[in-house]
């Protein structure tokens, strides 16, 4: 199911609260640890667990590093369709072989 | 900020297998048997029943939908484009959250190419922007936007009554 990666991200606290706190806008790591009782690296790990489950983006503008919430988590949602088409046309596959009286035939057996 | 500006396109899914089997052969399982090799659990209908056929209304303008067990009916999208043995396209018009909605208009393209004594079968699925448009809107719909859709995932996650 789409949101597996991103329920288990969300499972922690602390990283819900990192979650929560990029809905009012666009923030840096900094930002976050200011308002947080959260250091600047596990923000940073933090913030890299929402972006692998598609959560969560990043934007650089200038200089700054920004994170924002991902409006679709499209990049997860987009890897599971991989994964659900792969897995269906691998079972239509066998399905289309599994019926021999259709299929060009090359011997009978 | 363009903080919550839907992407105007998202790289479509393809995917290609090769059968040994005609284009003919190809095109009936995967436009009349669909059933046999649809995984169960990829149901959408609401009443929870489970799939006792996938029908797949064969011409432009038919509906795609799956039969329960109970006998209801859940949509699953239409037909946009019917040429056997060559080619079906079908709106595929299920969620994010796995279900139906008639406002979401994604596509399927199924090509069948003979190549030899086999057939290559590509299959696309585009208009995914479409998806992440819808999946906004819902974000937009919920009150408190993200916030409470993740009371709910916590919820989920925690095995509690969802908020």
């Amino acid at each position: 199911m789409p949101y597996d990666n991103a329920l288990a991200a969300l499972a922690d606290p602390t990283r819900r609260a990192v979650f929560e706190r990029l809905r009012a806008g666009p923030v840096s790591v900094g930002d976050i640890a200011a308002e947080l009782p959260v250091s600047r690296p596990a923000v940073s790990q933090h913030l890299k667990v929402l972006k692998d489950a598609g959560l969560v983006r990043q934007e650089a503008v200038g200089t700054r590093r920004l994170y924002e919430v991902d409006p679709h988590g499209l990049g997860e949602l987009r890897s599971w369709l991989e994964r659900f088409w792969t897995e269906a046309l691998d079972a239509f596959k066998r399905e289309v072989e599994r019926q021999p009286h259709h299929r060009t035939r090359k011997r009978s057996r | 900020m363009n903080a919550t500006i839907a992407p105007s396109y998202v790289e479509p899914v393809v995917k290609t297998t090769r059968v040994k089997a005609t284009p003919a052969h190809a095109f009936e399982v995967f436009t009349r048997n669909i059933k046999a090799w649809w995984k169960p659990e990829h149901s959408i209908n609401p009443t929870r029943s489970a799939i006792d056929k996938i029908v797949l209304e064969p011409r432009a303008g038919g509906r795609w939908y799956e039969i329960g067990v109970d006998g209801s009916e859940c949509e699953w999208g239409r037909v946009l484009a019917w040429d056997p043995p060559k080619r079906v396209v079908l709106a595929w018009q299920i969620t994010t959250q796995w279900t139906y909605d008639a406002n979401l208009h994604t596509e399927l393209e199924v090509r069948f190419e003979p190549q030899g004594a086999e057939t290559v079968v590509t299959l696309e699925h585009r208009l995914l922007e479409n998806w992440g448009e819808k999946a906004r809107e819902t974000r937009d719909a919920v009150n408190g936007g993200w916030g409470s859709l993740v009371d709910r995932l916590a919820a989920a996650i925690e095995g509690r009554p969802l908020p």
